[in-house]
């Protein structure tokens, strides 16, 4: 039997912590987040549902590079000036990242694939997706719906489909 | 918070330096007892209320471990490298230690582990070796952890488990899909599934509210103190007595001698980083398999010039290894195994080592969920899934709830090579050395691992996955090691041991140490039980040798 009012408290306690997400960048000029945010479309895109976009990552980058990821900000820096000189070799008519077809972001995504920036901004993207709201990112908990996380202080078994088949009645 | 403040001047009866799994034991008992204690612990005290289900700061970031920015360790694999900076361990690091921020797992030995080398003999290029003691003198010692601190299980159930004297004090935690899947699959094979015993509340016990499935264990701090840590349930007890006082953000650099060899106190840096000296007629250091030899050989003078206690100069030898691969499966139905504790079945038909595999060692295997969302999208799926786009994406919704682990919990020999030793360049925030790790698995446990591993493999198709994968099993992709073990090795021979079979220093007759330090063998990995046990030990020899005036 589960001890209600500690549940609630707790759930409340959660709540709180989540807080609302920013509107505005703090590290980042509009321009750049527009840049990281076309790569981050690309690692999770909106196929499906909600993706990077939709779920707010580059608010989550940008607060990150503020606090816990401060140390990455010249990893960022020097990846999206790479990044920006492979764009002008292979598009050399192109403007922006933003700007190219979803094909050609994908054709430049892969000559950076093995490096250490594109690591960090995979893990970044799906930290922004995934992790905690209050960070910034996983807007309306869109990641957490995408996965079938229903980010509850409390459940009741039976859990899955297998403890059901044993415990169904029971609980 | 301590309602009592003992002048730092005065002697106190003990100090205990360090206020984990081991430390909160010790304190609570010492404190009964009559003693009066000082607590000095290196992180702070936080409460239940001070916790989140905020996978990116307890998972990305040291939210309840050590903090390689202010404290650095450089790892090298042996003495002929130059040590580079990695978190190649973690510990808890506040009030309650590792216990409040662990899984839960909660095995006793078993009989063989306390004599492992007269049963199997002499393993090349190791140091195996029998314990000082057996599992009769710890029994009492595991119980009594069991009532005190609240764990659930089921006694008889595993068929190997070592004889007890009572019960678990709590019924088994709800079984999870896994768990069925994985007594479905192993019953097939032959093979003797059980309820995990777990240091968490099933049911309400001593005026904690039991689980609610929250299913945030594993790295997280309980919200609903129904996870067993001390910091909810014996240290309470000991702050209750008005004896005891819990001094956090005390981070100890130093223990002092006199001139006839005995422990006067020891030296820390408040919060403030002033420099404090706390006067005490015992020590029990409890600091975990890392800190504490790390303390000692910080803790050098002219009579000890190799660091204190350490005449056998095996202070910081032996390090043992948090050992274990881990293999998953996709199932076609839903887990949702992010609900519930991370582990509710096992086996350990395979526990005891073989001389017929051709090599030393064995292990437990558990089926489990330790994935957090963003986690499991990065570490979740099969090695050849895509990293990134459409596929990616659709991979880890799709998998994230029919997905379940069976992870190995294996043996980690002694080697001689194998250290924790002072880093000669590399200083920490205070200035004090950092903590330099060198360590190389032995072929045997590699050998062991594997093995496990196709083990593991076949039960997840017994269980029918869908699909099976499993990761790396390279040493520096499973770092770091939150099993801290054997540095401060407990035998009979003072030249080839650290502390007695009681915990007490050979050469320091007023100094103990308790806790993974102490282990001969590593048995197989899940050493809370086996630490509070010897704690509980240690703590009850202490106060009788005290009350005699053995310490003074």
């Amino acid at each position: 039997m589960a001890a209600w009012p500690e549940v609630l408290s707790a759930q409340q306690h959660a709540h709180t912590a989540a807080g609302s997400p920013t509107a505005h960048f703090e590290t980042l000029d509009a321009n750049t987040a527009g840049e990281i945010e076309a790569i981050a479309a690309q690692i999770i895109p909106s196929t499906g549902g909600p993706g990077a976009r939709e779920a707010g990552v580059i608010y989550f980058i940008d607060r990150a590079l503020l606090t816990f990821a401060a140390d990455d900000r010249e990893t960022y820096r020097t990846g999206m000036a790479r990044l920006q000189q492979k764009r002008q070799e292979l598009f050399p008519n192109s403007t922006t990242i933003a700007s190219l077809t979803g094909e050609q972001q994908m054709t430049l995504i892969r000559t950076i694939e093995a490096s250490d920036f594109f690591e960090l901004l995979r893990t970044h993207t799906a930290l922004g997706f995934l992790g905690n709201p209050s960070y910034g990112g996983n807007r309306g908990e869109a990641g957490w719906n995408q996965i079938g996380f229903e980010n509850l202080m409390a459940y009741q078994p039976p859990f899955g489909y297998y403890d059901a088949q044993v415990n169904g009645e029971k609980e | 918070m301590s309602g009592v403040a003992f002048p730092t001047t005065d002697a106190v009866d003990f100090l205990v330096l360090g206020a984990g799994a081991a430390g909160g034991v010790v304190a609570k008992e010492l404190a009964t007892a009559g003693f009066r204690v000082v607590v000095l612990e290196q992180g702070p005290y936080l409460r239940e209320t001070d916790y989140s289900h905020d996978e990116i700061k307890y998972t990305i970031q040291p939210g309840l471990t050590n903090d390689p920015k202010v404290q650095p360790i450089t790892y090298r694999r042996s003495e002929a490298d130059r040590a580079q900076p990695m978190k190649a361990i973690e510990y808890g690091r506040q009030v309650g230690g590792g216990s409040v921020h662990f899984t839960a797992n909660y095995w006793r030995f078993h009989e063989s582990d306390f004599h492992e080398r007269s049963l199997f003999g002499e393993v090349n290029g190791a140091d195996l070796a029998d314990w000082p003691i057996a599992y009769a003198d710890l029994e009492p010692y595991y119980t009594k952890a069991e009532y005190e601190l609240g764990v659930s299980g089921l006694a008889g159930a595993n068929p190997f488990e070592a004889p007890r004297s009572k019960p678990y004090p709590l019924p088994p935690m709800p079984v999870k899909s896994s768990g069925v899947l994985f007594d479905r699959a192993t019953k097939k094979l032959g093979l003797h599934p059980f309820p995990a015993p777990v240091a968490i509340l099933s049911e309400p016990y001593q005026g904690r509210a039991a689980c609610v499935n929250c299913g945030f264990c594993e790295s997280f701090g309980c919200e609903m103190r129904a996870k067993s840590s001390t910091l909810v349930s014996v240290i309470p007890l000991a702050e209750k007595t008005g004896r005891c006082e819990i001094r956090s953000d005390c981070y100890v650099r130093k223990i002092e001698t006199d001139e006839a060899g005995r422990a006067t106190g020891a030296i820390y840096f408040d919060r403030n980083q002033r420099e404090i000296f706390q006067r005490a007629k015992a020590i029990f250091v409890c600091a975990n398999g890392v800190e504490t030899p790390k303390l000692l050989l910080m803790s050098k003078s002219k009579r000890f010039p190799e660091g204190l206690a350490n005449s056998s100069g095996l202070v910081g030898k032996y390090l043992m290894w948090d050992n274990g691969g881990e293999a998953q499966g996709l199932f076609e139905h839903p887990l949702n195994e992010y609900k519930g504790i991370q582990v509710t079945r096992l086996i350990h038909d395979y526990y005891a080592a073989d001389h017929k595999r051709g090599f030393y060692g064995g292990g437990g295997i558990d089926a489990r969920f330790d994935f957090y969302p963003a986690g499991f999208a990065l570490h979740g799926l099969p090695p050849d899934a895509p990293r990134w786009g459409s596929e990616y994406k659709r991979m880890f919704e799709t998998y994230f709830n029919r997905t379940m682990s069976l992870l190995a919990h294996t043996t980690s020999l002694a080697q001689a090579k194998n250290t924790v030793s002072l880093d000669p360049e590399v200083k920490d925030a205070w200035g004090l050395p950092a903590v330099r790790i060198t360590f190389d698995h032995h072929p045997d446990d590699v050998a062991t691992m594997k093995w496990m591993m196709a083990r593991q493999i076949e039960i997840l198709e017994a269980a029918g996955a869908l699909k099976t994968w499993s990761q790396s099993l390279d040493i520096v992709d499973s770092m770091p090691s939150r099993h801290l073990m054997g540095t401060c090795r407990m035998g009979n021979d003072p030249a080839i041991s650290v502390v007695n079979a009681y915990s007490r220093t050979n050469d320091v007759p007023n100094l103990f140490l308790v806790d993974g330090s102490n282990f001969v063998t590593s048995a197989r990995q899940q050493p809370t039980a086996t630490i509070q046990a010897l704690a509980y030990r240690a703590a009850d020899y202490a106060v009788r040798a005290a009350k005699r005036g053995d310490l003074s």
